[in-house]
């Protein structure tokens, strides 16, 4: 799925790398612990969290993860924005919850073995 | 971050004060290793291993240093801190098993899969610990000839 696709089935909007939206994210991950999400190594993925802090970007950029996904409409501040930017991964917001979320992207195909 | 020109070693402090900061050298070593031509999948197993054990040092230990050896055939990732030390390995290998604090938690973190995730990534990994005294981890990845 494309992360043009994505912005469009959360209703998100993107708050870094527009110009990353052409690149194919082919699974996703929802969590607020890291530490999870560290322990399964995914390419090409998406992070979904409603955890706002800087060590979520380290964690994408460590995972190689193309995009993050913060839910609930958790706003990140300036400072975690430029760390995305440096870090090359682009960063969502959508109002609604994890829970709906990550229900419409999977429903919509993300993740599914085809 | 020094260099010693011949062995390829690269050393780091962890500030243990500061969270926010955490894990900066692991992203350091990732650009380097990405600068010295490694396939993803190292450069991917190598840093994620060595930003757990960052943030273990960080949480735990009031931060340490952190050694990094490149060698042709292999990785090796050295964190030693003189924090509290481990009391029981055993128990701290075990997933979900933690002692962080509850702020730690609500950073995202203490989930009890520090430990497991860097054995998990690492071809070798030892623990040296005393309590009271420190904790020494060494990891070793090896590069695979594709």
């Amino acid at each position: 799925m494309k992360l043009s696709q994505i912005v469009t089935v959360i209703d998100g909007k993107v708050l870094s790398g527009n110009e990353y939206l052409d690149k194919e994210v082919t699974m996703a991950c929802g969590s607020d612990m890291m530490s999870d999400v560290l322990a399964f190594a995914m390419d090409r993925g998406a992070l979904l969290t409603g955890l706002v802090n800087p060590q979520v970007i380290r964690t994408a950029l460590m995972m190689d993860m193309c995009c993050i996904i913060f839910v609930r409409g958790k706003m990140p501040t300036k400072e975690m924005i430029e760390l995305a930017k440096d870090s090359r991964i682009a960063m969502l917001v959508t109002d609604e919850g994890m829970f709906e979320t990550c229900g419409k992207l999977y429903a919509a195909g993300l993740g599914k073995k085809s | 971050m020094t260099q010693e020109s011949e062995a390829l070693c690269f050393h780091f402090d962890v500030d243990g004060n500061n969270f926010v900061s955490a894990g900066e050298a692991s992203v350091q070593v990732k650009k380097l290793l990405r600068q010295m031509g490694f396939t993803p999948d190292l450069i991917r197993r190598v840093s994620i291993a060595m930003y757990e054990g960052e943030i273990n040092m960080v949480i735990h230990a009031g931060g340490g240093v952190a050694d990094i050896c490149v060698e042709p055939n292999k990785v090796c990732v050295t964190l030693t801190d003189k924090g509290k030390g481990i009391e029981n390995i055993e128990l701290a290998m075990q997933e979900g098993f933690s002692t962080a604090p509850e702020n730690i938690r609500a950073l995202g973190f203490g989930a009890g899969m520090g430990l497991p995730n860097m054995k998990r990534y690492a071809d070798n990994m030892e623990i040296d610990s005393k309590v009271g005294v420190g904790t020494t981890i060494n990891m070793e990845f090896f590069v695979n000839e594709a």
